[in-house]
């Protein structure tokens, strides 16, 4: 009743185009936005910022950047944590050998860095898909780890190789509060979700995605192959690496290469493949599971055993969260095997038709 | 709208656990260790020990002054993203938030290094975490006490040359360093290059990457070095792994020095036979032939209370190892209430002041029932670990035998060592060090 488009016309080009052609879709994000950036500063307090909302923007812009490879490019990857640690551990050297650049800067070179080591390891894409692809960016992920825990001018000759992110300041602006740090974090994301968001809707985007579908027949139309995968490989390492950036600046403060494993890389895949293959929302929605949903039943637990004064073994309701959690990602992938984002859309059409459906 | 209610039920539930403790004469130790992982069984055992000492201490005395303990446990599976979590989680519960942290893993405590220190709630790694922490004058809210792991590898050269018949006759020996390829594995790697230019021995760093279930070719090498120690520095299932491959190579066993997180039991028994011999290093004993230890049982398990399912464990190494983390933070606590009132609860602030004048000497130890169990303790605002001395045990093919006395460590070495790399950090960050004679 109150979600329908009816009497809503669209008289341009332009407002055919737009990301939200339901005016009713504008004002909710409008009204999203506004409270990310305004009431949830002023409600939110310091748990709910450093320890919830900020890993979980990160972990959504890195796997974004994961589904602009898998989801739109097909190209299956194994190497987030990787582009995630170049992005790191650059950033905090172009901060620390060029102070001069600023945090924003060398957050866009780190993500560069990322991109090229991308396009490096997107080399075999050009022969092999599939889960053959996967193997070879494994490759890079074990590379990328042995570098940084070899090399000493990475972590600027660290014994233990661990290296904490100098302050963040943008033109004498410190962002050293959590409320100050999330702002920032979810500035970045939000103009890069947005800038995927367009990226995806233009020739580039559908490139990448006839190469997707068939990649014989993308070549057959004109576009060109090498390109189009490398490209795929470079802006999906560029944003990891930035997310990586954050992840040490805004996140941590201090990285060790160890918290970029290969476990990372599978943690982000999951929450592609629960979110939504190949949907800027589902990213979203896929970090939002993964990453708040084991928080939310270890607190739950907590909560039952002191409602009730129920003394359960704490190892039992450890391993309990872990099997809830596995049976929960099953459910859901039965329930809707294309992701959260598909049930998200299901919901919406359902809503149009409400009350009344035929 | 499911995102909506699952939010509220999160607000809810975390706003009610916090006021159901928040009443006055309570103590909050946050219990973040992990019950689950590939570490569980070191996480479990040393969670067990440090809750049931805070336990008897509630039982026996009813807290310290009248101030009971109050913890609650969190589950960090030795993920640093966990560990923040949980930090965030518990540094606010309790009538003065979080009394202090104990991390239980060098990352974690790496990342919460600033924030504790922004949060003015003491940082405190027992045997683990960074190493140069022990620098007080730039490190004011963490402690690595009792022994870093430089001043730990001192002592285990020392012991080497003990064996040898004096520090000189190490000249020309070959020391093989089999480490954890993480943070953990490579932190002494430059203590024991200062050391091999110092003593004249050479030393190879082999890395085993993690977890550390393959070594075939770390100990071919290490047949062909033929050292005459290995290092072990491992973690986990790595220990049990290199002991076995250690038999296989023909490698004495009685020749491997493990750190102390190689020397529990859960590190020799699935070796085996092959772990007859292996000799680690300590900073507390295992055994349950001590009165702290004979309290627990009295004041906690023969009321049906207590942390550990499988009795047999009380008393293991990394059991003994979280009552001897607990010991430290009650006696950290009482000597925080004699400055600044008996019988309230102390804020973490007030609890840094306590670690850092806190003085166990032998006598108090034996008052507390547990002289030999751990070592005296005396921490300044210099000196952050206080301790420094290891005690070595070898695995007679059924439990630990503690082979030396408090092996002291190399300070003269370690300590400039120390310092330089505090300054260092200094000198990143823009911190400026306290005048450790203007503390009181």
């Amino acid at each position: 009743m109150l979600y329908r488009e009816a009497g809503q016309f669209k008289a341009t080009y332009a407002q055919d185009q737009q990301i939200f052609p339901i005016r009713q879709d504008r004002i909710a994000f409008a009204l999203l936005l506004a409270a990310a950036f305004i009431v949830v500063p002023l409600i939110a307090n310091q748990y709910w910022l450093s320890a919830i909302l900020t890993p979980f923007l990160i972990l959504s812009l890195a796997t974004l950047g994961l589904n602009i490879l898998t989801g739109y490019a097909g190209q299956l990857s194994l190497g987030t944590a990787a582009f995630m640690a170049v992005g790191a551990f650059m950033a905090y050297n172009f901060v620390l050998r060029m102070p001069w650049l600023g945090v924003i800067p060398s957050f866009i070179l780190a993500g560069l860095c990322a991109a090229a080591v991308g396009i490096v390891f997107g080399l075999p894409s050009l022969r092999i898909k599939g889960f053959y692809l996967a193997v070879a960016t494994l490759a890079c992920q074990f590379f990328v780890l042995w570098a940084i825990q070899r090399i000493g001018w990475i972590t600027n000759y660290s014994a233990s190789g661990v290296i904490t992110a100098q302050k963040i300041e943008i033109f004498a602006y410190a962002f050293d509060t959590p409320v100050r740090k999330y702002l920032l974090t979810l500035a970045i994301v939000a103009v890069m979700a947005l800038l995927a968001k367009n990226l995806m809707r233009s020739e580039t985007g559908r490139a990448f995605m006839a190469v997707r579908d068939m990649d014989v027949a993308a070549s057959v139309i004109g576009i060109p192959i090498m390109k189009t995968k490398l490209l795929a490989f470079a802006i999906s390492s560029f944003y990891c690496g930035v997310a990586g950036g954050l992840y040490a600046y805004t996140y941590l403060g201090t990285v060790e290469p160890e918290a970029f494993t290969l476990d990372l890389s599978f943690r982000i895949l999951f929450m592609v493949i629960i979110g939504g293959v190949g949907s800027i929302l589902g990213s979203f929605m896929g970090a939002a599971f993964i990453t708040l949903l084991p928080i939310f039943l270890s607190v739950l637990f907590g909560g039952i055993s002191h409602a009730t004064g129920m003394e359960i073994s704490h190892a039992v309701v450890s391993n309990l969260e872990v099997i809830i959690f596995g049976g929960l990602i099953i459910f859901f992938l039965i329930v809707e095997p294309q992701g959260l984002a598909r049930l998200w859309q299901i919901a919406k059409e359902k809503l149009r038709l409400w009350p009344f459906p035929h | 709208m499911k995102r909506t209610t699952l939010a509220l039920a999160l607000v809810a539930s975390v706003g009610f656990s916090a006021g159901a403790l928040a009443q006055a004469k309570e103590q909050f130790v946050p219990a973040n260790y992990y019950w689950v992982g590939p570490y569980a069984a070191s996480g479990s055992g040393i969670a067990g020990g440090a809750i049931d000492y805070l336990q008897m201490l509630n039982e026996r005395d009813g807290g310290i002054n009248g101030v009971k303990f109050t913890w609650e446990k969190c589950e960090t599976e030795y993920n640093n993203a966990r560990g923040v979590e949980c930090y965030e989680r518990s540094k606010k519960k309790g009538p003065t938030g979080a009394t202090l942290i104990h991390p239980l893993s060098t990352g974690i405590t790496y990342s919460l290094i600033e924030k504790g220190t922004a949060d003015r709630i003491p940082i405190v790694s027992v045997g683990y975490g960074r190493t140069d922490a022990s620098d007080g004058r730039i490190f004011p809210y963490v402690f690595p006490l009792i022994t870093n792991y430089w001043s730990q590898n001192t002592a285990k050269i020392k012991f080497m040359g003990m064996k040898a018949g004096g520090m000189d006759k190490l000249k020309g020996k070959k020391i093989v360093n089999l480490y954890h390829d993480s943070a953990y594995g490579k932190e002494t790697t430059p203590v024991l290059d200062a050391q091999a230019k110092m003593y004249g021995f050479q030393v190879t760093h082999l890395a085993v990457p993690h977890p550390g279930n393959e070594q075939q070719a770390q100990w071919l090498q290490i047949r062909q070095i033929q050292p005459d120690w290995v290092i072990l520095r491992g973690w986990g299932v790595m220990n049990p792994t290199a002991i076995k491959a250690a038999q296989r190579a023909g490698y004495p066993r009685d020749k491997i020095v493990g750190v102390w997180w190689a020397g529990a039991e859960e590190d020799t028994i699935p070796a085996g036979d092959a772990a007859k011999g292996y000799i680690a290093a300590a900073f507390n004993v295992s055994g349950t032939n001590y009165p702290v230890i004979q309290d627990i049982m009295k004041h906690v398990y023969a009321k049906g209370k207590g942390e550990m399912d499988d009795k047999s464990r009380i008393g293991s190494a990394y059991y003994n190892r979280g009552v001897v983390f607990s010991i430290i933070t009650s006696e950290a606590v009482r000597k925080a209430q004699e400055h600044f009132g008996k019988g309230k609860p102390m804020t973490g602030e007030q609890v840094r002041w306590g670690l850092e004048n806190l003085s166990i000497d032998n006598a108090y130890l034996k008052k507390l029932g547990a002289s030999d169990f751990m070592q005296p303790l005396k921490v300044s605002c210099m000196d952050h670990e206080g301790g420094g001395a290891v005690k070595f045990q070898q695995w007679d093919g059924k439990q630990w035998k503690v082979i030396t006395d408090w092996i002291s460590s190399d300070q003269k070495l370690v300590r400039p060592m120390i310092e330089a790399s505090a300054a260092q950090y200094a000198k990143e960050k823009g911190i400026t060090p306290r005048d450790c004679s203007k503390e009181k």
